[in-house]
């Protein structure tokens, strides 16, 4: 059983991930921020389950629906939506954008645009990480799309054979863009696949951040004994579309998304929270309304943080080698 | 002539090829649906979703499944969203389909087209954003096709589908919006040919893409300056037609190559060495390249602007060769 205090955090953050991406949103419909946004509205539980279930020093690796990640990880709010608004304060100073960032300081190996193109590098920071001998276990966030990419199976296939301190979280939102599971995949549950890789498969409620949690302390705990790899399928629902163009009406009814709606995992831990004693209608609404406002102020400094300067800067596409040749 | 947008022209290509041929199909995420950009709206109603199929995210293996259905009797279109996407399947594009004919002695055929989006336009970041026509045109047995307008890219879609080789059919994305006539009727363009899209006496810029566009924007404030600037657009990059480009710098003795990509090792290079071994004894000067930097694409609108080339640098070059800068 996680401590009041700990449930309570998660909740608050579960509300940040959801106004941050209310907030990005807002900002792309008035072209404050470009690119595409990919809400992970409906899916918060998964990454503050997750993240709360880590240690400071553990790595994370992430995809294009990457914001969630990144602040249950710990990025700093300004910074994360600066780089989403190409400003210069942003983690990677603009360069990268919402989709390609990353930082160590918080121990987040990046995120990505092509779908499932971080499974295998987390992967490698997991055999880094026990052949340094480190207790430091790596979580592969991606999708059910990411889930038929040809090296999703060859990196879960390495991480069974040399037993790699690795969790893999796969966010089963149900859609691979407009494609649902059962067009695309032909298995109903993702988590069979890790058998075939000689190592545990779970699927878990993804909207129940406790169940996500508890199911991450057990596979990091097994990952920091060298017991190898878990493969964690969160089933969940993305509330809006693909990205920030897409309504996400025409490959799904309205019936079906409100079904969802009504599964929310904030409300879900809120309910039970407030079932229990341990919180109260009037303290959730404070809550909410502090971290919106927080967030308010945060993106208030963003719009008026310095963009780069115009001009073509070719430092960084090599890294500045340390040590002499011979 | 009627006019449409580029990504009107492409499904109307498409289309009636499919009802031509009912042996070609459509494989790709997202196709029955349009895609992320609409491109093959519509289609799924009129053929199925037998014929337009949506895949798994698997590109590495639906490019392996669409040459081994073409070696079997489809004529298949593959649909790669992204070309940074593209990457995955290169085994089974640069290894399988462009070799096989050759290998197997010329039994196999791929009849084959890869329709793949590129190009910078929207702020999409690194992974979004690329332009590799140079890494298929590295590539022997394969044909890269790069259109600048609506109607070559009907008429060279056209051609790609009835080519009985493997073809990689390259759409820049910022052009998807932009209108222009489109003949009526049956409209076929060949492979392999360049087009005089403007006449000049006193400078060749062989422009790709999008990067005709400012060329000819770049021709029209140089003739102000009473400079004849003819431009080339070589429509198809492998094979590429070297002959319209020399005769053109044999005439203006001043060559520019505009593309998107990064410079170093990009299509330029190679069309440089081409014209420069037809036509060295008729020119003025060097060639001269504008493209990309040699970096990954920024994300930020202020970085991506920099970063792309356009019509102010090909006007600063073209001024240098006149030697007038």
């Amino acid at each position: 059983m996680l401590d009041q205090a700990k449930r309570k955090a998660m909740l608050r953050q579960m509300i940040l991930i959801r106004a941050f991406e209310e907030k990005l949103e807002e900002l792309y419909q008035r072209k404050a921020m470009f690119g595409s946004t990919h809400s992970y509205r409906g899916q918060e539980a998964i990454a503050v389950g997750v993240c709360s279930a880590l240690q400071a020093t553990d790595l994370i690796a992430s995809y294009h629906r990457g914001t969630g990640h990144l602040i249950a990880k710990g990025a700093d709010l300004y910074t994360l939506l600066c780089e989403c608004m190409g400003r210069a304060d942003g983690y990677s100073k603009g360069r990268g954008g919402k989709m390609h960032m990353g930082d160590l300081a918080f121990g987040f190996l990046g995120n990505t645009g092509t779908v499932g193109g971080t499974v295998p590098t987390a992967t490698g920071a997991a055999l880094a990480a026990k052949v340094r001998g480190s207790k430091e276990v790596v979580v592969s966030f991606f999708g059910d799309g990411a889930a038929n990419q040809g090296v999703v199976h060859e990196a879960m296939n390495m991480a069974g054979v040399w037993k790699l301190p690795v969790i893999y979280v796969c966010e089963n939102n149900q859609y691979a863009m407009t494609v649902s599971l059962e067009k695309s995949t032909a298995v109903k549950q993702l988590s069979v696949r890790g058998q075939a890789y000689g190592f545990e498969g779970k699927t878990i409620d993804g909207n129940d951040v406790e169940a996500v949690c508890e199911a991450t302390q057990a596979a990091a705990a097994k990952g920091r004994g060298s017991g190898g790899a878990t493969f964690l399928e969160c089933v969940t629902y993305r509330w809006d579309g693909h990205f920030g163009g897409d309504p996400g009406t025409g490959y799904r009814s309205k019936e079906e998304v409100e079904a969802w709606k009504q599964k929310c995992p904030i409300k879900k831990l809120k309910e039970k929270l407030i079932q229990e004693g341990h919180l109260t209608e009037q303290e959730f609404a404070k809550m909410s309304a502090d971290v919106y406002a927080e967030l308010d102020e945060v993106a208030k400094r963003a719009e008026a943080a310095p963009l780069p300067k115009k001009e073509v800067d070719l430092s960084g596409v090599y890294a500045v080698t340390e040590v002499a040749d011979g | 002539m009627p006019e449409q947008t580029f990504l009107d022209a492409i499904r109307f290509g498409l289309g009636e090829e499919m009802r031509r041929d009912s042996s070609v199909y459509v494989f790709g995420e997202d196709v029955a649906l349009g895609g992320p950009f609409g491109v093959t709206q519509g289609l799924a109603e009129e053929f199925g979703t037998h014929r337009m199929v949506n895949t798994p995210i698997s590109e590495a293996t639906v490019m392996g499944l669409a040459i081994g259905a073409a070696t079997a009797g489809l004529r298949p279109v593959v649909e790669i969203m992204f070309i940074d996407f593209i990457t995955l399947a290169l085994d089974q594009l640069a290894n399988h389909a462009a070799k096989l004919h050759y290998m197997s002695g010329g039994q196999l055929k791929i009849p084959l087209t890869v329709r793949v989006q590129c190009g910078i336009s929207g702020a999409m970041g690194a992974h979004h954003s690329q332009s590799l026509e140079a890494w298929l045109a590295h590539v022997p047995g394969l044909k890269v096709v790069m259109p600048s307008n609506p109607a070559d890219a009907k008429g060279l879609l056209k051609s790609a589908v009835r080519d009985d080789g493997p073809v990689v059919f390259i759409e820049h994305r910022g052009l998807y919006w932009a209108k222009a006539p489109v003949p009526e009727g049956e409209h076929v363009v060949p492979l392999g040919r360049a087009s005089i899209v403007r006449s000049g006496d006193q400078v060749t810029i062989v422009a790709i893409a999008n990067m005709v566009g400012p060329a000819l924007a770049a021709a029209q404030d140089l003739a102000a300056d009473g400079a004849g600037v003819e431009v080339i657009d070589p429509r198809t990059l492998s094979p590429l037609d070297v002959q319209t480009i020399a005769n053109s710098a044999k005439k203006t003795g001043r060559v520019i190559v505009v593309h998107e990509a990064v410079e170093q090792a990009g299509i330029g290079a190679e069309i440089t060495a081409r014209v420069q071994q037809e036509a060295f004894y008729y020119l003025d000067s060097p060639i001269l390249r504008v493209a990309a930097p040699f970096a990954p694409v920024p994300a930020s609108p202020v970085l991506e602007k920099t970063y792309l080339p356009g019509k102010d640098q090909i006007i600063r070059a073209a001024r240098k060769l006149l030697g007038k800068d």
